[in-house]
């Protein structure tokens, strides 16, 4: 019981700091502008992906530039800097309590520590969820406003998928899902080092710079990395959401309606992701217990 | 040195006298472009099937357009769908509407249990941008049964036909159609894909095919220029 009241503070705390919103805002200018480019010159950023086949086969530019395909670029440029925003606040949980000197107190409240972590914890993923509920309102339902229903193509490296339109509704609310997965492991690793820094500014670089050395390894591409760190680099499997949008195929090249492209990955990349979760939070919750608060 | 000179002479004369157009492949491309000639225009609903090893696509519902003499324009409605720049060529009155060309026996093979005579077509005009064709005709019903068409610009497509009602004016209840793809491959680090473990395609050159299941014509009830630009 006491639990939901610290969260019912913390989501209130949250949801108080103007800068709060700074990351709403962001979201929403950064899909307005990515729809308005695509708007103007959708055909040149499809020509991109399709420049090599021009010769073979007629491309159906006003087709594939549907709000389904907007939806999925505008979520391929933006998801990979949302961890930035999600650091943003979780990575003040803690640490911003200890830097306004508040910590000591809330700490002689009726509320052991365990349940104080995992309150600020399930904020900061509260947040999240409605980040992405923002996100999925934005570049979803705008981008079917704004540019109307088709069927999906994707562009992968060496292939590209088409999706029934009818078969795509539920595999944005799923990829909704995994991404929020994926962000709420970037909470809960904010969460962990905001236990062991007096300011929030620490907890906040650090995850980032954890974020992006990881996504270089994970870029660079090379055996060595691909082969050691990146099969259990969170950024690998961050990209989860992006496995429900390729689908498996028949032997005759037809894609199969509700399939997924090897779906046992996507359930280890999950798991993967929810073991990243239950490890930072259990460290979180064991070196806060151990601390000694002195702010 | 004379005789050489000779024979070598001799030899040329020979290849372009078998080159020159015999009577009888003239005579019965005149016959089946007859056939073919009973079709002004048609409109069709058909079922297409792409095959490509880099594209995964649904099964789509065209329909198919054409007017005479080699307007043809198929379309999507509702979906998208990823189609050939030679599928212009099912139409066989790209080949059978040359004027300038020379013709020639090749034999007899058997496509799909029938026997057909191979004609194969060589237009002389620069300006074509068919480089040869090869018609697989069946004799008795005038039809033909499969073309293997090479174009300058997009390589060759083979396009193997099966007839079922509307075989009296020519035209297929199904398309089959080979051709060469050219290889899809974006930079590296340009889409950032998830790893799924699933082998990726090799990116390299390969026949892609094209199915087209034809399911009811609408013919010569007239279509508008406009509809093909």
């Amino acid at each position: 019981m006491m639990f939901f009241e610290v969260l019912r503070i913390e989501l209130f705390k949250i949801f108080r700091r103007p800068r709060t919103f700074i990351a709403f805002g962001a979201i929403a200018l950064i899909i307005l502008l990515i729809q308005f480019a695509l708007k103007v010159n959708g055909n040149e950023f499809i020509l991109f992906f399709t420049d090599s086949q021009t010769d073979t086969f007629e491309i159906p530019f006003g087709g594939i530039l549907n709000g389904y395909f907007v939806c999925v670029a505008v979520l391929h440029i933006i998801l990979v800097h949302v961890p930035l925003l999600v650091a943003l606040i979780a990575g003040d949980m803690i640490a911003g309590e200890a830097n306004s000197g508040t910590l000591r107190m809330l700490a002689t409240k009726s509320v052991t520590r365990t349940e104080l972590v995992l309150a600020k914890f399930a904020a900061s993923a509260v947040y999240v969820i409605l980040l992405l509920l923002w996100m999925a309102l934005f570049a979803l339902v705008g981008s079917l406003l704004l540019f109307g229903a088709n069927d999906l193509v994707v562009f992968k490296e060496t292939d590209l998928h088409i999706i029934s339109n009818t078969d795509v509704v539920w595999r944005f609310i799923a990829a909704f899902f995994f991404a929020a997965l994926a962000l709420i492991m970037i909470a809960a690793l904010s969460v962990f080092l905001s236990v062991f820094a007096e300011n929030s500014l620490g907890p906040i670089v650090a995850t980032v710079c954890i974020v992006i050395v990881f996504t270089i390894l994970q870029q660079l591409k090379v055996p060595v990395f691909e082969q050691t760190i990146n099969p259990w680099s969170f950024t690998t499997h961050m990209l989860g959401w992006k496995g429900f949008f390729y689908v498996e195929k028949s032997a005759d090249g037809v894609t199969i309606p509700g399939s997924i492209e090897n779906p046992i990955a996507l359930v280890k990349s999950g798991a993967i992701l929810l073991g990243y979760i239950t490890l930072f939070i259990s460290a979180a919750v064991w070196a806060f217990r151990k601390k000694d608060i002195l702010s | 040195m004379k005789k050489i000179i000779l024979a070598l002479f001799s030899l040329l004369l020979l290849v372009a006298a078998a080159q020159a157009s015999d009577p009888t492949a003239v005579a019965l491309l005149a016959s089946v472009k007859k056939k073919y000639d009973l079709v002004n225009d048609y409109s069709a609903r058909a079922r297409l099937v792409t095959n490509v090893i880099f594209i995964k696509a649904p099964v789509s519902q065209v329909t198919v357009y054409y007017r005479k003499p080699d307007q043809l324009l198929v379309k999507n409605e509702k979906g998208i769908s990823f189609i050939p720049k030679g599928t212009v060529h099912i139409n066989m009155n790209n080949v059978l509407g040359l004027t300038n060309f020379e013709a020639v026996l090749s034999g007899t093979e058997t496509v799909d249990g029938v026997l057909c005579t191979v004609v194969k077509i060589f237009p002389l005009s620069e300006e074509e941008s068919i480089t040869r064709a090869t018609l697989y005709i069946d004799p008795t019903q005038l039809l033909v049964r499969r073309s293997v068409v090479s174009t300058k610009e997009s390589g060759t497509y083979s396009i193997k036909m099966k007839y079922g009602s509307y075989s009296w004016c020519g035209l297929p209840s199904e398309v089959a159609m080979e051709f060469n793809t050219r290889d899809y491959k974006l930079p590296k680090g340009t889409t950032l894909d998830y790893d799924n473990g699933t082998p990726k395609a090799s990116g390299l050159p390969q026949k892609g095919k094209v199915l087209i299941q034809y399911q009811a014509y609408t013919l010569n009830k007239g279509l508008p220029a406009s509809l093909f630009r």
